[in-house]
């Protein structure tokens, strides 16, 4: 059965529901619908919180009828990776041992924030175990899957958000992005995401991983939805010890600007070694929409890869050092193995590695002197296939999981702003990275909105449902 | 590595697992090993980089 919100972005489901076209329930309750017909396939969804759901967009409505202001994403169906805490709800962070916890008083910032401006939670998504992870692939709760050929991963960590949106069962989902987390599964699920600046939007209440990289945002079909969705998440909070305390920084107002005096250069170098045709295709359709025709090579960007390697492997380890001694046989083992052995990084490389990241966010700094952005491949591939272990590239066979991130790490190591955008191509879409300086998601967010009306970047409709 | 070096790796897991107190079995060494081998390797580039003694590290914790 087709509801009538089914394939409606956020911006269309809110204007139809503050004119009384729709009702909040209704939407919530297509919603649901799309996720029982669709969620077992793909497995993106681990909670469905039907019943909250519902008492909000009735409380929506409501609010509605008595001619209040609800907000722009009025009746707007979200759903949240699982590390996000949702009242009531232990937030498992795709773990068996964090299902023991006890039942969250309260929601995650973000999500206060999102229904503060109207909208509606449906559920927590599937993730990778505590977010170390690239494929989306999970032991305990099982892959979410690419909606796009459900044989291959969603991508990671973030993938049953991915999964979700690029779907069509929800028009936005939150995640998590230490190393790629965001931008992994925008690229494999073929939707566009959101990496902000670090500290731009509150973790307060997230369940963390890497305290110095990790980040959160909004993936959703179209950039107007992502902008809509940022806009609404912005804003200080105390409860955050990264998050700015710069005032809010709207993007929508500037989302339609012409593009014409940005200078846009695409990364060379490192950027350009380790991709499949597919990913230099998709970089080269973007580059050339935009008429970018310039190189910059990212200084020491296979360092910046290491160093985050380093980070992420140690501070994970600190995270999770005493249940690694209490609980070994609930991780899933290669996530725990990953841990023991970042345990044991001497502490001098970690210190070095913090060191490199300042002296390489100089250098970043200074690059953006002369150009706004910088386009690079969000993954070397197309979603692998599940459970693929390998891909030869040149001639050389390569591990799949080690490899999908190296494009994107170097970026969140020193939190820079970026837009993933899918590219369509046949069969499976793949995703460019567009990169701008700190604080300039707005730049970001208006090129990506270029190349989506220039018909480069869109979500495909998924063919794999 | 060679098996040489590759024993001094299992001798350094044995002696940090024993001096923070983690559980290292039998059959999860050989994925440990390998994991610390991809460390150590991307650790020596990091530190093969000369930095100024003054670089500070980039924390954010701020007061």
């Amino acid at each position: 059965m087709t509801e009538k919100s089914d394939g409606l972005s956020a911006s269309e489901i809110a204007q139809a529901v503050l004119t009384r076209k729709m009702s909040a329930f209704d939407a919530a309750e297509a919603a649901l619908a799309r996720i029982a017909r669709h969620n077992p396939v793909l497995n993106a969804f681990t909670d469905v919180t039907a019943d909250r759901a519902r008492a909000r967009a009735r409380a929506v409505d409501a609010a509605i009828a008595a001619g209040k202001n609800v907000g722009p994403l009025a009746g707007v169906p979200f759903a949240v990776k699982n590390l996000f805490d949702v009242r009531g709800l232990s937030t498992r962070a795709g773990s068996k041992i964090n299902r023991d916890l006890p039942p969250s008083p309260r929601d995650a910032t973000l999500i206060e924030r999102l229904e503060a401006a109207g909208a509606v939670l449906i559920g927590a998504l599937n993730m990778g175990e505590y977010a170390y992870d690239f494929t989306g692939e999970n032991v305990h709760d099982g892959p979410s899957r690419n909606p796009h050929d459900p044989t291959r991963m969603s991508g990671g960590s973030s993938g049953g958000s991915g999964s979700a949106v690029g779907g069509g069962l929800v028009p936005i989902a939150l995640g998590s992005d230490t190393n790629g987390s965001i931008r992994v599964p925008s690229s494999f699920c073929g939707v566009f995401g959101l990496k902000p600046t670090y500290g731009r939007l509150s973790r307060a209440r997230s369940y963390p991983f890497v305290a110095s990289f990790d980040h959160l945002g909004p993936f959703a079909r179209n950039v107007g939805d992502l902008a809509l969705a940022y806009d609404a998440m912005q804003g200080p909070d105390p409860d955050d010890a990264a998050c700015t305390t710069r005032p809010v920084e709207p993007a929508m107002p500037s989302l339609a600007q012409d593009i014409g005096n940005l200078r846009i250069a695409i990364a060379g170098g490192y950027f350009q070694t380790n991709v499949f045709p597919e990913a230099s295709e998709a970089v080269a359709r973007v580059a050339r929409a935009l008429g970018a025709t310039r190189t910059v090579d990212i200084p020491e960007a296979a360092r910046a890869r290491a160093a985050a390697y380093i980070i992420t492997t140690t501070e994970g380890a600190s995270l999770h050092l005493d249940r690694l001694r209490k609980r070994p046989d609930d991780y899933d083992p290669a996530v725990r193995d990953r841990f023991i052995a970042g345990a044991m990084i001497p502490a001098p490389f970690v210190d070095k590695a913090q060191k490199f990241r300042r002296w390489y966010r100089a250098r970043m700094l200074e690059l953006f002197q002369s150009v706004d952005v910088i386009l690079a491949p969000a993954t070397p591939c197309v979603a692998p296939k599940l459970g693929q272990v390998n891909f030869t590239l040149d001639g050389v066979e390569l591990p799949v999981r080690a490899n999908i991130g190296i494009h994107t790490q170097p970026i969140s190591f020193i939190g820079l702003a970026v837009v993933a955008v899918p590219v369509p191509l046949e069969p499976m879409p793949i995703g460019v990275q567009v990169i701008a300086a700190p604080w300039r998601e707005d730049i970001a967010l208006r090129v990506a909105h270029a190349l989506e009306r220039a018909g480069v970047a869109a979500a495909p409709q998924p063919r794999g449902l | 590595l060679t098996a040489k070096s590759s024993d001094q790796l299992d001798d350094y897991i044995d002696a940090v697992a024993k001096a923070v107190a983690l559980p290292v079995e039998d059959a999860w060494r050989p994925a440990v090993r390998a994991n610390l081998e991809v460390s150590l390797r991307l650790a020596r580039l990091v530190d093969e980089f000369a930095l100024p003694d003054e670089t500070e590290p980039a924390s954010v914790y701020s007061a």
